[in-house]
């Protein structure tokens, strides 16, 4: 081990250079958290520490031995020297390095979290996201709801192997990469255990009004109002003096839950008494649109973002961003201008005198 | 069509006021069908809403001399000065003393056409030269102010002077006197061609912007537009800051205490008088109250409408509450540096949202256009409303006294119940019986005709003027009508709803115009005189038909404002945003359903009130 490359790095020391050592994903978190944004907390797994873990326990040459001689369109010989592999990689130890400082961040994320064993969402943070075929980067896996270091450690490994899929290493055969040359780090974050979640849009999505946010919502998970299983509640924020002026509270009849059996969301009822109040309270309402704006400013366009209400986490360090999009269907409009070039204030007045006020 | 509104004729007569119709100007009534039925139909089709703003309560039939000034004055600009194309003048009825109005599209699309080279012309000249003409008007005004101030309202001798005979004037004092009113009949009206010789030219211009912002924002509250045109140093604000200048002062001087004690001006000056530097202050004082203190306690639209210099127990109470303020370490200046901060950073922020050259060019021309005209739009309420107004009343005080005198009125505040003419007219009977040495007729008639007047304006007080009557057009496009009134289908409709409630004390919750962002909770003191004003205690939330500039020192005490009437660029909705605090305007009714006492919540960013 060079000893130099730290193993596990915090979110908050993740930035968008760092792509090769802790992934797109972590990189992109970090930068928003230092943009101010609030994302659910967690720790990169980086590309060194999956370099050291591969080439300390002879993983990777046994991989060059495994893979000689199958072509690259042979499934059926991919999917079996992947199975061998994948199981190699999956009862592979880590160093005792390794697992100590993995079971070091997770013990402090679930003392942030004020949790005894913080549920966490464990997935790959691969560092060549930024290859064209962003399938690639699809392949590996995502486990949701994960508890305890051993299962952190288990779910680490497992993310490693995905890399092994008899599909990626075909892909990378194809493509002329070495599999070597392949690094992956893993993500381990604190999964929002939302009391409320919605969307939020940095722009109005009805009228395209720049100056506005417009926050919908529900209880529990995001997913009942990114799926439109529900009627949310919809808020619209000035964007400029940051006030709601306007709130449309809805029936909401369902929600989304933790299943923590099945380690996955599942649908219940809103009890009768919640179903008709408001999901969000004004001051955070604020602070989401707070947060949109500066994640707008951050990209430099209206986005559409991803939201949740930690139950979990004290008030007033609760309202975290779990995903930010560029908005596409009033930013990719051609704007014409209402003015005619060379009009006059003259003009304008003898032409909003005409059209008049409607009653 | 139909309409949520009553028809003009169906309105309820009040029973015991028949004949109230001889109090007002005969051009007033609704007519009846059968009397005139075009007439008849034309008001059945056109759109009138109280004025509710101006008018809180019914018209006297004196003060009634205003309405008919602004009848003919901003009409005549509209038609035939300015030219202005979809639109002609504004049409007046009077229903129980309270006053509808109706604007008068004009309809034929050519005429329009014909109009449209007429107003760029005309109106272009006007916003072209807006600072030279508002120069001009300002002395134009101030002459007129000053005439009046000197107008001398001749007492009749028992003999003339012996000047008459000497000089050979050939002239009595009863001559002068009918001559004296005339003239200050003709100076009143005479104001108020002035009062909308721009006012509608500059509404236009604030439409205008207002529209243009919201035309690029949809969503944009209107006071964020307006925010973008605060912060102007106006002399609406001149008398409180007159206020704070004394309290700061007595301050200054040692003289806290005494000034704070002593609310009557003549208990205050001989106090004063022994005082070290007392006749310092008092000088200041004295130096205040001409102009600035010329300001009315309510609209200035009524006689009753008294003024600081009327009672000076007002901006003496007012000057001893900053007083207090300061010696608890608060600071009572308006927080002008902090809203005019505010004002660029917002108006900078919008700016950098429009996406096209052009736009922001156009953005840039109406906001200079619409801060343009702004001092005017908010100056010419100074010199009118309550300059001109304050003195004037008294003015007709002084005739009052000298018909009192003679036996017509058995009380000065009589003559409120009389038409202008028909003051006229009592005049002549005191001068013909004064010169012929006879008893006037009035002695008898006008008291028992006063005393029933009185009754019936008791009468009409305690009614309940629907907000608007008619048929609702599609579209309303005289800009007075649009900025002043803020008639929106919103309020209306929500005030045609509230109208149908038989108990509003029932009402938990409603709405009016967002007028000053901001949340607020506190108890409600509903005021609709300047007394109850006086019982107003720190942090309650101000409920008022509506409110005028000499309200301002309860602004420093409030934690909010809700208003009956305006639209977001009335009075209370300017102060509030100046102040920073939360208010809602132009609810319809808030005065009958809040009551003193209750804890109300108040949202002016939404338009919100909630009963809790």
């Amino acid at each position: 081990m060079s000893g130099t490359e730290p193993l596990v790095v915090w979110f908050e020391n993740c930035r968008n250079d760092m792509v090769e050592e802790v992934g797109g994903k972590c990189a992109s978190l970090g930068e928003l958290i230092n943009a101010g944004i609030r994302v659910p907390p967690g720790f990169a797994i980086t590309s060194a520490a999956y370099r050291h873990f591969m080439e300390g326990n002879k993983v990777l040459s046994q991989v060059d031995d495994i893979l000689k001689g199958i072509a690259e369109n042979d499934i059926a010989s991919l999917e079996k020297a992947s199975e061998i592999i994948r199981t190699e990689i999956e009862k592979t130890e880590f160093s005792i390095e390794l697992e100590d400082q993995v079971a070091e961040f997770y013990r402090k994320l679930s003392i942030n979290s004020y949790l005894p064993a913080a549920p966490v969402a464990v997935r790959s943070s691969a560092t060549a996201e930024d290859l064209p075929d962003a399938s690639f980067a699809g392949q590996q896996d995502t486990f949701l709801w994960v508890r305890g270091v051993d299962n952190v450690l288990a779910r680490t490994r497992e993310c490693i192997s995905s890399l092994f899929t008899g599909r990626a290493i075909g892909y990378r055969m194809k493509m002329g990469f070495d599999h070597k040359d392949v690094g992956l780090c893993v993500g381990v974050q604190k999964m929002a255990n939302s009391f409320t979640a919605g969307v939020m849009f940095t722009l109005n999505p009805s009228n395209g009004d720049r100056s506005s946010i417009v926050i919908d919502s529900n209880w529990g998970f995001g997913e009942s109002v990114v799926s439109g299983e529900v009627t949310p509640d919809q808020f619209l924020v000035n964007k400029i003096s940051m006030e709601v002026i306007k709130r449309t509270i809805s029936d909401k009849e369902m929600l989304y839950t933790v299943d923590h059996v099945n380690q996955k969301s599942k649908k219940s009822k809103v009890p009768e008494e919640r179903r008709k109040i408001q999901s969000v309270v004004d001051e955070e309402l604020i602070e989401l649109a707070r947060m949109g704006k500066l994640i707008e400013q951050h990209y430099g366009r209206p986005m559409d973002i991803e939201w949740a209400i930690d139950k979990d986490m004290p008030e007033g360090g609760n309202i975290f961003i779990l995903q930010a999009r560029p908005e596409t269907v009033w930013a990719d409009k051609k704007i014409e201008p209402i003015s005619k070039p060379g009009s006059t204030a003259m003009d304008h007045i003898l032409k909003t005198m005409m059209t008049g006020k409607k009653l | 069509m139909t309409s949520k509104f009553p028809s003009p004729h169906d309105v309820e007569k009040i029973p015991g006021t028949e004949g109230w119709e001889r109090m007002y100007p005969y051009q007033y009534q609704f007519v009846e069908e059968d009397d005139d039925p075009e007439r008849h139909q034309y008001e059945k089709d056109a759109f009138w809403f109280y004025d509710g703003l101006h008018y809180p309560e019914p018209i006297y039939p004196f003060d009634f001399i205003w309405d008919e000034a602004w009848f003919l004055a901003l009409s005549q600009n509209n038609t035939r000065v300015f030219s202005l194309p979809p639109v002609n003048g504004i049409d007046h009825r009077n229903i129980n003393g309270y006053p509808y109005i109706a604007t008068v599209p004009v309809k034929d699309p050519e005429e329009v056409g014909a109009r449209v080279e007429h107003f760029m012309e005309r109106a272009g000249y006007y916003y072209e030269n807006w600072n030279d003409l508002e120069a001009k008007w300002e002395v134009k005004m101030k002459g007129i102010i000053g005439e009046l101030e000197n107008l001398k309202i001749p007492g009749l001798p028992e003999l003339e002077d012996i000047s008459a005979v000497k000089e050979g004037t050939g002239e009595s004092s009863g001559f002068h006197l009918l001559q004296a009113y005339d003239k200050l009949i003709d100076l009143g009206i005479q104001c108020w061609q002035y009062h909308f010789e721009f006012l509608n030219l500059g509404y236009a211009s604030y439409v205008t912007f207002m529209d243009f912002a919201q035309n690029m924002f949809p969503d944009i509250p209107a006071q964020r537009v307006t925010q973008m045109i605060s912060g102007i140093d106006v002399i609406m604000y001149r008398p409180d800051e007159e206020l704070k200048k004394l309290a700061k002062l007595a301050i200054e001087l040692g003289l806290a205490e005494q000034v704070k004690a002593n609310k009557n001006i003549d208990t205050l000056r001989s106090v004063l008088g022994e005082a070290n530097g007392g006749s310092k202050w008092l000088a200041a004082f004295e130096e205040a109250r001409h102009p600035w203190f010329n300001v009315s306690t309510g609209t200035g639209w009524y006689h009753h409408d008294k003024s600081w210099n009327d009672d000076l127990t007002i901006p003496l109470g007012s000057i001893g509450d900053y007083i207090a303020k300061i010696q608890k370490g608060d600071s009572i200046d308006r927080p002008l540096a902090e809203v005019q901060k505010q004002r660029d950073e917002i108006t900078a922020e919008y700016r950098a949202l429009i996406t096209t050259d052009e736009d922001r060019a156009t953005f840039d021309q109406l906001l200079g256009t619409a801060k343009l005209v702004f001092p005017y739009v908010e100056n010419h309420l100074f010199y009118v409303e309550h300059w001109f107004h304050s003195v004037f009343w008294n003015k007709v005080r002084e005739v009052s006294t000298l018909l009192t005198g003679h036996g017509i009125f058995e009380d000065v505040e009589d003559v409120w119940y009389l038409k202008r003419s028909e003051v006229k007219d009592a005049i002549w009977d005191m001068v013909t019986a004064w010169a012929t040495g006879v008893k006037p007729r009035g002695q008898k008639t006008w008291p028992r005709e006063i005393a029933w007047r009185k009754g019936v304006m008791e009468k009409f007080k305690a009614w309940s003027p629907p907000p608007a009557i008619g048929t609702k057009p599609e579209v309303i496009q005289d800009p007075f009508a649009i900025v002043l009134w803020g008639v929106t289908n919103e309020s209306l409709n929500s005030w045609a709803e509230l109208a149908g409630n038989d108990d509003p004390t029932s009402i938990k919750s409603f709405t009016g115009f967002a007028g000053s962002p901001g949340k607020a909770r506190g108890k409600a003191r509903v005021c609709r005189t300047v007394a109850e004003v006086a019982e107003l205690e720190d942090g309650e939330i101000l409920v008022a038909p509506t409110t005028s500039p000499s309200w301002a020192p309860v602004f420093s005490k409030i934690g909010a404002c809700v208003t009956d009437v305006g639209g977001v660029m009335s009075h209370a909705a300017i102060v509030c945003r100046e102040y920073g605090m939360p208010a809602v305007v132009g609810t319809g009714h808030a005065t009958k359903i809040i009551q003193t006492g209750q804890m109300i919540e108040v949202d002016g960013t939404t338009g919100e009130i909630n009963i809790v």
